[in-house]
């Protein structure tokens, strides 16, 4: 267990616990295009959060955010798809294939990484 | 039989649309019941997804058998009633709702509307509350029920709230470290309410179980706290406050869960044409209603975005709030059992009430709220920039004007999460009182909708 002052949430580690084990199918998804493993039934906020410590920065303050309310509230906490589809990810399920980006769409454009 | 015919619409399957759809379709009526979510529960008796290894009935404890029967009752009535889920309400006009599911637009006409939009956690914004790792209270509960999640390893609970003991008992059963329970509000606060929570002794011994329990258990709990700040750099790493004694704590953490009691969702019900007055008890704007829930012709309220009662009264006010339709439709039926369910409910609120009194909103504290903390977290918006916007030659007073020079309100959550902080901020620094800086209005679309959606409707 991590611990101590610098948080659990250092280097590398998760922020969320998975403290219940799911009975599903594991599927493959893309995290700014690093491969990543979730479980069907997981929203892309717990299977994103139980893998990192934040889920993006926001465009005004540049901060980062981990989402806020946790039930589609407060908007804290918008992911992309590759074809520039946002979704809320504390209510979207994962699904196999999904390649999940960060930042959102025009910044990728302004950043000249986006295709298409 | 023209009235069976009627088109009733449920918006919220919480345990309030729930009872009335129930009600509606035992007169042979198919309501259509609408909800955001993909399945049916709401907030308080939210199921786990699936394959989820949950056991809900240790989670759940003293409220598993109703959370059982709410669930149980819903499964029978699919076949009987329009089940419209992933369906998110947007707008409404003319007798029309503008919705969205998957992605794509949606309308739905009504002679008859049941708003049981349910409530959100109340926040107030102090130093840090913007690093990743600080979530809302009940946020930290839905994940745990839908995800069997924990926000953190070691967690502090924060505000005030009767959920503030239960969440930090559901967190510590499933493995995390609860580091400390702040409680904002006073030992003397719980004392000068005990004559309103005596309305329901059941529900005033389970709040007083759960102390006890945290107790037994060893974990930290603070009451009358003065919240300093939460402290990170990339994430929360502490949480600094003065207890009650006045002594100055820091308690390391890796999470916060914040709340500070809850507001009814009443964007809906306003489109829809409700009218509002200031609740002083619990320094909220609520949709003024009869006492079955009627708020205009056609229009009906229930639940939590009625007025903050929690499950059971949500439960009593949807079975008023379909009983009300039917009687509108000139449906009546022999027993009448209008008259037991509004004194339950009365009894109920009277309750709230009194937790409204027991866990105060801390309205002082926000008078103070140091200019450099985000007021809104979607737009950045500081308390100071919202003083500065008041200070200006001819500076605004309401808060709407307010929100329209700052942002603050404007942003993605359409002031959800900032709008009652943003009310004391105005008011304090007018040095009004908080009813006379007005209140947010809500607009369309209530929630984002997708790029192009908005585009079709003018087309
Ligand atoms: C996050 C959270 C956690 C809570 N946890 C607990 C708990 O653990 N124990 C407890 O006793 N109480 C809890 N509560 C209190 C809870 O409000 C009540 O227990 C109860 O759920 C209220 O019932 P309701 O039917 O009024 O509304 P809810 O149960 O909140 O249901 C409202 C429903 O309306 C839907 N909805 C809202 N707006 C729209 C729209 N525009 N379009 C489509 N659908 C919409 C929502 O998706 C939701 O399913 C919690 C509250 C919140 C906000
Ligand atoms: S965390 Fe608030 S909407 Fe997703």
């Amino acid at each position: 267990m991590a611990g101590g002052d610098n948080g659990a949430s250092a280097a590398g580690e998760g922020r969320f616990v998975q403290a219940v084990p799911r009975e599903a199918e594991r599927v493959r998804f893309t995290i700014d295009g690093k491969s990543a493993e979730a479980q069907a039934g997981d929203s892309l906020l717990a299977a994103i959060l139980v893998q990192r410590p934040v889920l993006r920065r926001h465009e005004f303050d540049g901060g980062e955010r981990a989402g806020f309310c946790l039930m589609g509230a407060c908007q804290d906490c918008w992911v992309w798809s590759e074809a520039g589809e946002r979704l809320r990810a504390c209510t979207t399920p994962v699904a196999a294939g999904m390649a999940i980006v960060t930042e959102p769409p025009a910044e990728r454009f302004a950043h000249g990484r986006a295709h298409g | 039989m023209a009235e069976l015919m009627a088109e009733v619409v449920i918006v919220g399957a919480g345990p309030a649309g729930i009872r009335a759809a129930g009600i509606l379709a035992a007169q042979g009526l198919r309501p259509i019941l609408v909800d955001e979510g993909r399945q049916a529960g709401g907030q308080g008796y939210r199921r786990p997804s699936p394959g989820l290894a949950l056991d809900m009935d240790t989670l759940m404890g003293t409220e598993a058998g109703k959370y059982k029967a709410l669930h149980a009752d819903f499964a029978a009535l699919l076949n009987r009633i329009d089940y419209r889920p992933r369906t998110l309400v947007w707008g409404i006009e003319d007798r029309r709702l503008h919705c969205v599911r998957d992605g794509r637009q949606t309308t739905i006409a009504f002679d008859a509307l049941i708003v049981a939009t349910g409530a959100m956690d109340r926040i107030a914004p102090l130093p840090g509350w913007i690093l990743p790792g600080v979530f809302t209270l009940g946020g930290a509960q839905a994940v745990l029920k839908d995800q069997g999640c924990l926000v953190g390893r070691r967690v502090a609970f924060l505000g005030a709230s009767p959920l503030l003991s239960l969440a930090a008992l559901q967190y510590r059963k499933l493995g995390a470290e609860v580091v400390a329970v702040c409680d904002t509000s006073s030992f003397r606060d719980k004392i000068a309410a005990l004559p309103q929570l005596a309305a329901v002794p059941r529900t005033l011994a389970r709040g007083i179980a759960y102390l006890a329990a945290l107790k037994r258990a060893r974990v930290p709990l603070f009451d009358g706290v003065t919240p300093l700040a939460i402290e990170g750099e990339a994430g929360v790493t502490a949480l600094r406050f003065r207890d009650g004694r006045g002594h100055e704590r820091r308690i390391a953490c890796d999470a916060v869960a914040l709340g500070y009691g809850l507001k009814p969702e009443t964007q809906l019900a306003e489109l829809a044409g409700a009218r509002f007055a200031f609740d002083a008890r619990f320094r909220l704007w609520l949709p003024v209603t009869d006492e079955d829930g009627r708020a205009g012709e056609g229009l009906y309220l229930a639940g939590d975005g009625a007025a903050i009662g929690g499950a059971d009264a949500a439960e009593a006010s949807g079975a008023l709030a379909a009983l009300a339709v039917l009687h509108d439709l000139g449906l009546r039926s022999e027993h009448d059992e209008r008259p037991a369910l509004r004194r339950r409910l009365a009894r109920l609120r009277r309750f709230q009430q009194g937790l409204a009194r027991a866990f105060r909103w801390p309205v002082a504290a926000l008078a103070r709220l140091s200019d450099e903390v985000a007021v809104c977290r979607c737009e950045h918006v500081t308390a100071g920039d919202i003083r500065r916007a008041m200070d200006a030659d001819l500076g605004p007073v309401d808060v709407n004007r307010v929100k329209a020079i700052t942002r603050c309100g404007m942003g993605r959550c359409q002031g959800r999460v900032c709008g009652p902080a943003l009310q004391e901020i105005a008011a304090a620094h007018a040095g009004l009182p908080v009813e006379a800086v007005g209140r947010l209005r809500g607009q369309a679309p209530l929630k984002p909708v997708p790029l192009g959606i908005l585009e079709e409707e003018e087309a």
